[in-house]
């Protein structure tokens, strides 16, 4: 199989490779696929006290389209609010990246890590907002 | 461009240089149908086809008369098991044979259950051999045939092919074995085994694509049905013009096989040591199938938490295979792996190296090098890499399957 230009440019220098702790209560950790299927990829973001989505991680097992798919994914969530980044759809990644129609699950793979890892934060802060309010 | 370093000999070799060379006058000065009896082109060309025969008879021990040439391993298959199943219909309807062979058996059982026959798919053990009380058990007063490779394609595990005979010559049942990837590779006479019929490809022994034979025993005689009907060639077996120079590379591939099997197999198996050990220093690598019943030629590793096809992808210089679901047209992670009880995720971590004539130990070197630096860059990357670290138990974990 052929792959992109971009496919291959994000496989050989991945951006945002790394990881925050799960503990961070600024941050939302997204995982999301399963090892059977061939993929697993670990989405993080860590989003200021403005709302805004300050930095982002991925760690990723997969093929090369789910690596480059993940690592687009960190590039445009960043300096967007979480609205902003659940808004992002597959069909953008897929088209940025020219993946072929077999491999378009991994764009939605990376779509589900956004909305995952924005679901996780959303809980971190309405858990820490009700332990204020209990104190 | 530099071409990558071919290590996929179990997917096609090269035609051997000598054996293009004995091809070549046989497409235009020579070109006479082997067929035609009635002037000097027709016997020319007979004259060669049946040397070739000898030739290929020679290399796995049997008959010229007992050789029936075919366009390939994949038609000998079908040939075997549906030409078995329509002659002896009066005698039953069952069929047995093996969930790690390759899909021209698969599917070609596949079809004969659609027409109505009793079809057994046995389970192998997970060093890929097949249990033979298991073998035994599942043969019946009314199974007709049993089809088992030689050779596995992406193992290279080597099945019992005499004791799994004997049981079915006990038994009563037609015996057919896919050889495709035992020739030169596995030294074996049929004239001793007990072997009803045996498919055979040129292009897995230094041949050319497009060429194969289907061994049909004579002593004792079996009997089939043509599937491809015409002008009656090959008594009848397989009709079709014979293609005289693919019929000459076979010949010739398989008399250079014979000459140098001994001494190849010993210097394949020396470089597939190299490029184990090599390997296997990295952590977390597993074999996949028998390491002592297989051919040297095959190294099928899988390398735990990084998926097959980035592998390939971090590997552009090597020509290898993967089990991985990304690298097949089914989308399904090697069923080969998935039989012999591997999991789901090994089998997409899982690379086929196979190694041949004409691969260098500086080639094996230079692969070392590759795969391990991009392993260890895809388990920088890979999430399940780290958890293992952390002491976690994938399996334990509750994954979205999707």
């Amino acid at each position: 199989m052929a792959y992109s230009d971009k496919v291959l440019d994000h496989y050989d220098n991945p951006r945002n490779v790394g990881g925050y702790s799960n503990q961070d209560e600024d941050v939302g950790t997204g995982m999301v696929g399963a090892p059977a299927c061939g993929d697993v990829m670990k989405l993080q973001i860590k989003v200021g006290a403005d709302g805004i989505i300050e930095d982002a991680k991925f760690k990723t097992y997969g093929c090369g389209s789910a690596i480059a798919s993940s690592s687009l994914v960190t590039e445009w969530v960043k300096g967007k609010t979480l609205d902003e980044a659940l808004a992002i759809k597959n069909t953008e990644i897929a088209e940025e990246l020219a993946l072929p129609p077999v491999k378009i699950h991994c764009s939605i793979l990376a779509e589900d890590a956004i909305k995952a890892a924005v679901a996780d934060y959303r809980t971190k802060q309405t858990a820490a907002n009700t332990a204020v309010e209990a104190a | 461009m530099n071409r990558p370093i071919y290590l996929d000999y179990a997917a096609t070799t090269p035609v051997d240089p000598r054996v293009v060379g004995k091809m070549m006058p046989w497409l235009f000065d020579n070109f006479g149908n082997p067929a035609s009896r009635s002037h000097a082109f027709g016997w020319a060309a007979e004259e060669a086809v049946e040397l070739a025969r000898e030739q290929v008879a020679a290399l796995v021990g049997a008959d010229p008369r007992s050789i029936v040439w075919t366009s390939g391993a994949t038609e000998s298959n079908n040939l075997a098991i549906k030409g078995a199943m329509q002659f002896h219909a009066g005698r039953g309807k069952h069929v047995v044979t093996v969930k790690t062979e390759h899909k021209s058996v698969l599917d070609t059982v596949r079809e004969l259950e659609r027409a109505g026959c009793d079809v057994t798919v046995l389970d192998v053990q997970e060093n890929g051999l097949l249990d033979l009380e298991a073998f035994r058990a599942a043969l019946r007063p009314d199974t007709v045939i049993a089809s088992v490779m030689f050779v596995n394609n992406e193992t290279g595990v080597i099945q019992d092919i005499a004791a799994l005979g004997a049981i079915c010559r006990e038994k009563g049942v037609l015996f057919h074995v896919d050889g495709a990837q035992a020739t030169g590779k596995v030294p074996f006479s049929l004239d001793e085994l007990p072997v009803d019929m045996m498919s055979l490809s040129a292009h897995k022994t230094y041949g050319p694509k497009g060429i194969g034979a289907l061994y049909v025993s004579r002593k004792p005689r079996v009997r089939i049905d043509a599937i491809i009907h015409g002008g009656g060639h090959e008594r009848g077996m397989r009709s079709g013009t014979l293609a005289t120079h693919q019929i000459i590379g076979m010949g010739e591939a398989y008399w250079l096989a014979r000459d140098s099997m001994g001494s190849e197999n010993e210097r394949i198996r020396s470089l597939r040591d190299r490029l184990m050990n090599g390997l296997m220093t990295l952590d977390q690598v597993f074999v996949n199938g028998d390491l002592e019943q297989r051919v040297p030629h095959n190294l099928n590793l899988s390398f735990n938490f990084v998926e097959g096809e980035s592998l390939l992808m971090g590997m552009k210089d090597v020509a290898v295979s993967s089990g991985s679901a990304c690298t097949s047209a089914s989308l399904e992670p090697s069923y080969v792996l998935r039989a012999m009880g591997r999991s789901d995720e090994l089998a997409h971590s899982s690379i086929r190296f196979s190694i041949g004539r004409f691969t260098t130990q500086q080639e094996v070197d230079t692969v070392i090098e590759k795969v391990s630096a991009a392993v260890n860059k895809l388990r920088e990357l890979s999430p399940l890499w780290d958890m293992h670290n952390e002491g976690i138990d994938l399996a334990s974990v509750q994954w979205a399957s999707h």
